[in-house]
């Protein structure tokens, strides 16, 4: 019953969602594209650019798509709405038990552990989209205009804060023009 | 007292109007909420901002939950989560249902060939900001490293990862807890 397997990866992504954003796409990734074949890496990639471009967070922006790819509009709701659903079930824990004792140490130690952590789930994502579908001519010839790409994106934001989209937008044009 | 409707509508337009997701947002909520509605002081505002960031799932919702619960109780936090999902759910729902239809266009082909390798720097940058912080700390170092390694290399699933840290850390916690309270 494939609604009955989007509610419940969505969930568990939903659940399991530590530190937000880029450290959840390992977790998708590795569900969506690896587990349940939903998508190949490609597909992936595209979504993950079409989520920097689009408002919302790509979580979301993932499980819209993901669930309409594998059943329609109606797989689409599906999917949204079992990633909301841990927050909201949190959301009665915590009103009941954090708020009344924020320094709560285990709370707090559960963050010093997972924080690290979360450096290298991100680190596995951007290392599991380096692939030859992702990097069309990629090697040591002359023509490893991906590479390129990746190493002036990356130079671009990391030392220049140049805007995402902007980047996205350019790399487009780039690959219009050499593919 | 926040209307359900400006509730809503506040949200929405948070929703529709952050990109790239997450922190980002949290200035716009913010603005909206402390600055110019004044629903909320600043000084509540961040406080449930560091509770609500150190919570599991999808950060925008999460925010949209908890200041709707603190402003209007269980409605407020069904009409703000609900506002902040819908622009990205209809917007994505909306290039879904197109980019099925070009994609398999060769100028769309060619534009994502280029775009790709772009994605990947992009997802690169806060890995490496996170790694690298206020400077690398060569203590922990290894254990971004060894997590990324195993789940990249080894095809360990990330979710085994998160929960024997979270195991391993409560653990840790267990033992330096005692030493405090002795």
């Amino acid at each position: 019953m494939v609604y009955l397997e989007l509610l419940y990866v969505f969930f568990k992504i939903g659940l399991l969602g530590f530190g937000g954003g880029y450290a959840m796409i390992s977790l998708i990734q590795f569900e969506v594209v690896d587990s349940f074949h939903w998508l190949t890496l490609q597909e992936f990639a595209d979504i993950l650019a079409i989520s920097q471009m689009t408002p919302g967070p790509i979580s979301i922006n993932t499980a819209t798509y993901v669930g309409y790819e594998v059943a329609g509009i109606t797989g689409s709701v599906v999917a949204t709405i079992a990633l909301c659903l841990p927050s909201v079930m949190l959301m009665v824990l915590v009103m009941l038990f954090l708020f009344k004792n924020k320094e709560n140490q285990w709370v707090q130690s559960l963050l010093k552990g997972l924080k690290p952590v979360m450096g290298g789930l991100i680190l596995a994502a951007a290392l599991l989209l380096m692939n030859k579908e992702n990097f069309v001519d990629a090697g040591w010839g002359a023509n490893n205009f991906s590479v390129i790409i990746c190493a002036v994106s990356f130079i671009a934001l990391y030392f220049f804060k140049i805007n995402p989209m902007i980047l996205i937008t350019l790399a487009g044009i780039c690959g219009a023009i050499i593919y | 007292m926040v209307g359900l409707g400006k509730l809503f509508s506040i949200f929405l337009q948070i929703g529709a109007f952050t990109l790239g997701g997450g922190y980002a947002m949290l200035a716009m909520v913010e603005q909206a909420i402390v600055e110019k509605h004044k629903f909320m002081d600043k000084d509540d505002f961040w406080d449930l901002i560091a509770v609500v960031q150190t919570l599991p799932g999808v950060f925008a919702i999460n925010t949209a939950l908890y200041v709707g619960y603190k402003l209007r109780g269980k409605s407020g936090a069904l009409v703000a989560s609900l506002g902040a999902a819908l622009p990205s759910f209809v917007a994505i729902l909306l290039i879904a249902t197109f980019f099925a239809e070009i994609r398999d266009n060769s100028w769309v082909e060619r534009i994502f060939k280029g775009i790709r390798p772009c994605v990947v720097a992009l997802i690169l940058v806060p890995a490496i900001r996170l790694l690298v912080g206020e400077g690398i700390k060569w203590k922990i170092i290894w254990i971004p490293l060894l997590a990324g390694f195993l789940i990249w290399y080894l095809k360990v699933s990330p979710v085994i990862i998160i929960l024997i840290t979270a195991i391993l850390s409560l653990i840790y916690g267990f033992f330096t807890y005692k030493k405090i309270e002795k």
